[in-house]
């Protein structure tokens, strides 16, 4: 398939956006990226995704497909003989995976976005209470999915280690500007040793961006 | 109430006024799975769900052969993928894309918009019904020319919009408004 045929609608910065740009790595699918401006959004878009008016927008051969976590599945079904399967074989494994990803975006990454906007001390206190249950529940959660083996997935990255990992960037920026360890190795062993294998996957190094680039658009944003 | 073969052992812990309960019904019935029904009170949350889904405590949790599976949506595609008669979601990649699309849709934006007219009264309920129905046009449009979202029979999104069909209508009747 032409790389034309394959367009991708996001931003650098954004982690749902590194999602899709993660599964197509895995699929060796080439493909353009449409590069949104911060702060305005595109005709492109707009047409794109009309209900929502978000990206990531994944438009193959024109037809756009939205959500990060169902165009990451969508991939998947697409390319299912290309590359590693994204998604786990087993049904119950599949459904592990699709639950643990809705609980991160429900759950989880709410809790880290609001610590960057916690105000006083109370406040802070109870996200970081959320965060350590959610990380808790992650930890028990890796180990019954990896089985022994280093992601989520297995021995290869997959849907669920793409779900979480795609937030390890801002996680660290976060903890840099409130001064807490957010991921602890000695409370979370197996996740953290999981996110410093996820990083260094050669279908995640190209998209993740660098914690200083990032931490700086964080301070021009959140300002 | 329903038989149990040696070999499955099925059961949903679920309530009956809960919509995201009943669409687990439906395609367990859908697809011919003899199931165990335990109402659960959710004032009153028995030990068996606290434990069975320990992450939101809520039902509905289907129990296939002791391993238990929570959130509608993932347990509907648990079901689609376990029992392969009567399929709920499209083959094609792009539709069930889009089924899975409108399904989200469905429970994260007309679901949460609709039920935030409890308890509002005036322009706020008016602001409600106005943002409720906005969603609804864009269900409308993926009903042109078809009967069901899944074209000629029942699909992923019939099932979870029923949500729009039964509750949200008996919605409107006990508070007295029409979407």
């Amino acid at each position: 398939m032409a790389s034309s045929d394959v367009k991708l609608i996001g931003a650098w910065a954004s982690p749902f956006v590194m999602r899709p740009r993660i599964a197509l790595n895995l699929k060796s699918v080439p493909y353009e990226f449409l590069q949104e401006t911060f702060g305005s959004k595109s005709e492109l878009l707009l047409k794109s995704n009309p209900v929502h008016k978000k990206i990531p927008v994944l438009l193959h051969a024109d037809k756009p497909v939205c959500e990060s976590n169902i165009i990451v599945e969508y991939i998947d079904d697409t390319w299912s003989s290309s590359g590693p399967s994204i998604l786990p074989s087993d049904p119950y494994d599949r459904a592990m995976a699709r639950f643990w990803a809705a609980y991160i975006d429900e759950k989880w990454f709410v809790a880290l976005r609001s610590f960057l906007k916690a105000g006083g001390e109370e406040e802070k206190k109870a996200v970081i209470a959320q965060l350590e249950e959610g990380n808790a529940f992650l930890e028990k959660a890796f180990i019954d999915c990896s089985k022994g083996k280093p992601f989520f997935n297995g021995d290869n990255i997959g849907y669920l280690d793409i779900a979480l990992g795609c937030f390890l960037a801002w996680l660290r920026v976060t903890e840099l500007a409130v001064s807490h360890k957010i991921l602890d190795e000695a409370k979370t062993p197996s996740l953290s040793k999981w996110a410093e294998n996820f990083c260094n996957d050669p279908a995640v190094k190209p998209v993740m961006p660098e914690t200083a680039k990032l931490a700086e658009f964080a301070k021009k944003i959140f300002s | 109430m329903a038989e149990r073969s040696d070999s499955e052992e099925v059961k949903l812990l679920g309530m009956w006024a809960s919509p995201f309960s009943r669409r687990i019904e439906i395609a367990l019935t859908l697809k011919g799975v003899s199931y165990e029904f335990s109402e659960e009170d959710i004032t009153n949350k028995s030990s068996l769900l606290l434990q069975l889904n320990p992450v939101y405590k809520m039902i509905p949790v289907l129990v296939h052969n002791g391993k238990p599976i929570s959130e509608p949506l993932v347990i509907l595609e648990y079901i689609d993928e376990t029992w392969r008669d009567n399929p709920i979601l499209p083959q094609d990649p792009y539709e069930r894309a889009m089924a899975r699309f409108w399904a989200k849709f469905v429970d994260e934006q007309i679901y949460v918009t609709a039920m935030k007219v409890v308890g509002k009264i005036g322009e706020e309920r008016d602001a409600v019904v106005e943002a409720t129905r906005d969603l609804l046009m864009f269900l409308e449009k993926e009903l042109v020319g078809k009967d069901f979202f899944g074209g000629r029979s029942l699909g992923f999104v019939d099932i979870v919009a029923t949500l729009v069909a039964f509750w949200l209508m008996r919605t409107e009747e006990i508070v007295g408004v029409k979407v």
